[in-house]
C-alpha cells in the first residue's frame, strides 16, 4: 500500500513538473509579455522594450519560468495590469463564490445520482429506467449552455418564477441565501453532472446486483430496502469516489460556461473576461492552478478509491 | 490394398456429415456489422448523421440564401414567407445559416478526430511496441497532456489563432489524442504477443512495417469506436468555443456563434435564433453517441454477453 502511495506521489510530481513547464511555454508563446496591456495600444517599441527589461520579460524563457514558479510557491501569482490588482487577490475575491456554485451542484448531483442509478439498476429496462437513460443521454449530448438557455426560457422568461442572472452580490452569505437568482445556475450544473454520474452509477449498480452477497442477503430474508441500503449503496458508489476526485478541478477552477451564461462573478467568468482582454498573468495563473488541481484530483481519486475499496488494497 | 483416398467422396465443407447446412465462414467485421445493424438506435444515428451531411453540404445548392449582405429590413423576421426558420440580427436566413454552420461543425468534428486518432495511434503503437524507457516516457507525456484542463487551453489557443476550420481542428485534435493513445497502446500490448507478430518479426519485419501492417490494422476496432466519440466531443467543443465568442466569425459562422448571437434576444422572444441551432447540435452529437455505443457493443466481444 505505501509502495503504491509512494509510486503515485512520484508520478504525480513528475506530471506536475512536466505540465507546469508545458503550460508556461505554451502561454508564453501565445502572450510573450503584458507590455501592450500595461502601456496601452499606442505604446511604441522603445517603451515596450523598457517595460520588458524592467519587469524581466526579456530574459531567457527558462529563467522566467523558474522565477515564476518560485513566486508561485511563495504565493505570488503575478500581477494583472488590466485589472490593476495582484492575481492572487483577484482569485481570492471570487474563490468562495465558485466553490459555492460547484460545491452545492456536486452535493445535489450526488444526492440525486446515487438513488437514481440504484433505481435504474433495480428496475432495469422498465419504463422508468428507459426514461431516465434517454434523459441522461440527451443531457450529455447537449452543450451545457443550451440546457441553461432552455431552463432560463422555461423558468425565467415564459413563467417568471426565477431570475435569469445569477446573484451579483459580493457577500457569499447573500449569494447563498438568494435562491431566486441562484437556482437556475445550480440546476443547470446539477443536471449535467447527474447525467454523467448516473451512467456510471447505473452500470456499477447492475454489476453489484449480480454479486453473490446480494443473493445471500435476499435469501436470508432481508427486506429489499435493507439489502439496498446496507449492501448495495456502499459497493455501488465506488466509481463515484473516482468521479468526485475528477470533479475537483471543476470545483475550484469555476465552471466556465455556466458562470459566463448566468453572469456569475466567479473564477470562470474571470477567465472568460481575461481571455477577451488578453490578460496574460491571470490566464497563466489560472491554467497552471487548474492543471495542478487536475493532477491533485486524479491523485485524490486514486488514493480515495484505494482506501474505500479493500479489494484494491489487498490485491 | 486400394489407394485409401480413392473410395472417399471429395470433402464438402458446406454440408455437415450428419446432414444439414453449415453456414459460410464469416469474418469478424461481417459479424460486427450484423450486430450493428440490429441495433435500432445505431441505425437511427447513422440516418440522422447522413441527413445532416446531406442537409449541410448539399442543401445550399438547392436552397439559396444570401449570408454575406446584411439586410436590416429583414432583421429578426419571424418564421414565415421568405424565411422558413426566420432571420437573424443581420437579416440572414436562419435555415441557410444552419447549413453553413453545420458544414463548419462537421468539418471541424471529423478533421479534429482525424488529427487526434493519427497522433494517438502513432504514440500508442510506438509506446506499446517499444516498451521499456520509451514506453514510460511516452506514457508520462500522455499523463501530462491528460492533466491539461482541456477547455481552458483550447479556448486560449482558439482566441489567439482560432479563426478558421483548420486551426480549430488542429487545436481541438491536438489536445484530444491522449485517450486513443492509451487505447491503442493497450491493444498493441496484447497483439504483439500473438504468433503472427512473432512470425513477422522472425522474418525480419522492421518496426514501422510491423506497426503499419500488423499492429494498427488489428487495433482498428478500438480506434473506430474512439474516433466516433472524438467527433462527437469535437462538435461539442466547437459549440462551446463558438458560444463563448472565439469561433468562426463573419463571413464564416458556426452553430455556437449563432447561439451566442441569439442569446441577447431571448427576452424579446426570438426563439428561432436559438432553439433550431441547439436542436441541431444535440441531434448530431446524439447520433454520433448512438453510433459509438453500438460500435463498441458490436466490436467488443466481452460486452456482448450482457
Amino acid at each position: 500500500m505505501s509502495a503504491y502511495l509512494l509510486r503515485r506521489i512520484g508520478t504525480s510530481i513528475i506530471v506536475l513538473i512536466g505540465i507546469s513547464i508545458f503550460m508556461y511555454l505554451l502561454l508564453h508563446s501565445v502572450f510573450p509579455s503584458p507590455a501592450r496591456i500595461a502601456l496601452g495600444l499606442r505604446a511604441n517599441q522603445a517603451q515596450i522594450d523598457a517595460f520588458n527589461k524592467e519587469h524581466g520579460f526579456d530574459r531567457p524563457v527558462f529563467e522566467q519560468y523558474l522565477t515564476y514558479i518560485n513566486g508561485l510557491v511563495h504565493g505570488n501569482l503575478g500581477y494583472s495590469y488590466a485589472e490593476n490588482q495582484t492575481v492572487a487577490s483577484l482569485f481570492q475575491e471570487r474563490l468562495a463564490r465558485s466553490i459555492y456554485l460547484s460545491g452545492i451542484s456536486l452535493i445535489f448531483a450526488i444526492a440525486i445520482a446515487i438513488p437514481l442509478g440504484i433505481f435504474q439498476a433495480v428496475r432495469r429496462n422498465s419504463l422508468g429506467d428507459n426514461v431516465a437513460t434517454s434523459a441522461a443521454f440527451i443531457l450529455y449530448s447537449m452543450p451545457s449552455f443550451f440546457l441553461g438557455l432552455i431552463l432560463i426560457q422555461v423558468f425565467a422568461l415564459s413563467f417568471p418564477i426565477l431570475g435569469f442572472e445569477a446573484s451579483q452580490s459580493t457577500s457569499i452569505w447573500t449569494v447563498i441565501g438568494d435562491w431566486h437568482d441562484m437556482l437556475l445556475p445550480i440546476l443547470t450544473l446539477t443536471l449535467i453532472t447527474v447525467a454523467n454520474f448516473s451512467r456510471y452509477m447505473r452500470s456499477s449498480s447492475i454489476d453489484v446486483l449480480a454479486q453473490d452477497y446480494i443473493k445471500v442477503a435476499r435469501a436470508k430474508g432481508l427486506p429489499e430496502r435493507l439489502v439496498l441500503s446496507r449492501h448495495m449503496v456502499r459497493n455501488a458508489s465506488l466509481p463515484m469516489v473516482t468521479l468526485i476526485g475528477l470533479f475537483l478541478p471543476a470545483l475550484l477552477a469555476g465552471n466556465l460556461v455556466t458562470e459566463t451564461l448566468f453572469n456569475y462573478p466567479g473564477l470562470g467568468l474571470l477567465f472568460f473576461n481575461s481571455l477577451g482582454k488578453e490578460d496574460y498573468p491571470v490566464l497563466l495563473a489560472y491554467t497552471l492552478i487548474g492543471a495542478v488541481f487536475v493532477v491533485l484530483g486524479n491523485f485524490v481519486a486514486d488514493i480515495a478509491l484505494t482506501v474505500a475499496d479493500p479489494r484494491i488494497r489487498l490485491a | 490394398m486400394a489407394a485409401p483416398n480413392a473410395s472417399l467422396p471429395p470433402l464438402d465443407i458446406t454440408r455437415a456429415p450428419e446432414g444439414g447446412e453449415v453456414g459460410a465462414v464469416q469474418s469478424g467485421w461481417r459479424l460486427a456489422l450484423r450486430e450493428f445493424v440490429r441495433n435500432r438506435l445505431a441505425v437511427t444515428g447513422v440516418g440522422i448523421l447522413l441527413f445532416f451531411v446531406v442537409f449541410c453540404f448539399l442543401g445550399p445548392y438547392f436552397y439559396h440564401t444570401n449570408l454575406l449582405t446584411v439586410s436590416l429590413i429583414n432583421a429578426h423576421d419571424p418564421p414565415g414567407a421568405g424565411h422558413p426558420l426566420g432571420a437573424d440580427v443581420n437579416g440572414f436566413d436562419v435555415l441557410g445559416e444552419l447549413m453553413k454552420g453545420g458544414q463548419a461543425a462537421l468539418e471541424v468534428g471529423f478533421f479534429a478526430a482525424f488529427v487526434a486518432i493519427t497522433i494517438g495511434a502513432l504514440v500508442g503503437a510506438v509506446a506499446g511496441l517499444a516498451g521499456g524507457i520509451v514506453d514510460t516516457v511516452l506514457m508520462r507525456i500522455v499523463d501530462i497532456f491528460l492533466s491539461i484542463p482541456f477547455l481552458f487551453v483550447v479556448l486560449i489557443l482558439a482566441a489567439k489563432y482560432g479563426a478558421s476550420v483548420l486551426s480549430l481542428s488542429l487545436v481541438i485534435g491536438g489536445f484530444s489524442w491522449q485517450v486513443p493513445a492509451r487505447l491503442v497502446r493497450g491493444e498493441v500490448l496484447t497483439i504483439r504477443e500473438r504468433d503472427f507478430v512473432l512470425a513477422a518479426r522472425t522474418a525480419g519485419t522492421g518496426s514501422w512495417r510491423l506497426i503499419r501492417k500488423h499492429l494498427l490494422p488489428n487495433s482498428l476496432g478500438v480506434m473506430i469506436v474512439n474516433v466516433t466519440f472524438q467527433v462527437a466531443d469535437a462538435i461539442l467543443a466547437v459549440a462551446y468555443i463558438g458560444f463563448l465568442g472565439f469561433g468562426l466569425h463573419y463571413p464564416n459562422l458556426d452553430w455556437g456563434d449563432m447561439i451566442s448571437d441569439g442569446v441577447g434576444y431571448m427576452q424579446d422572444g426570438y426563439w428561432w435564433l436559438i432553439y433550431p441551432v441547439g436542436v441541431c447540435i444535440v441531434l448530431t452529437v446524439m447520433a454520433l453517441n448512438f453510433i459509438g455505443d453500438a460500435l463498441r457493443d458490436s466490436l467488443d466481444v466481452r460486452l456482448r454477453r450482457r
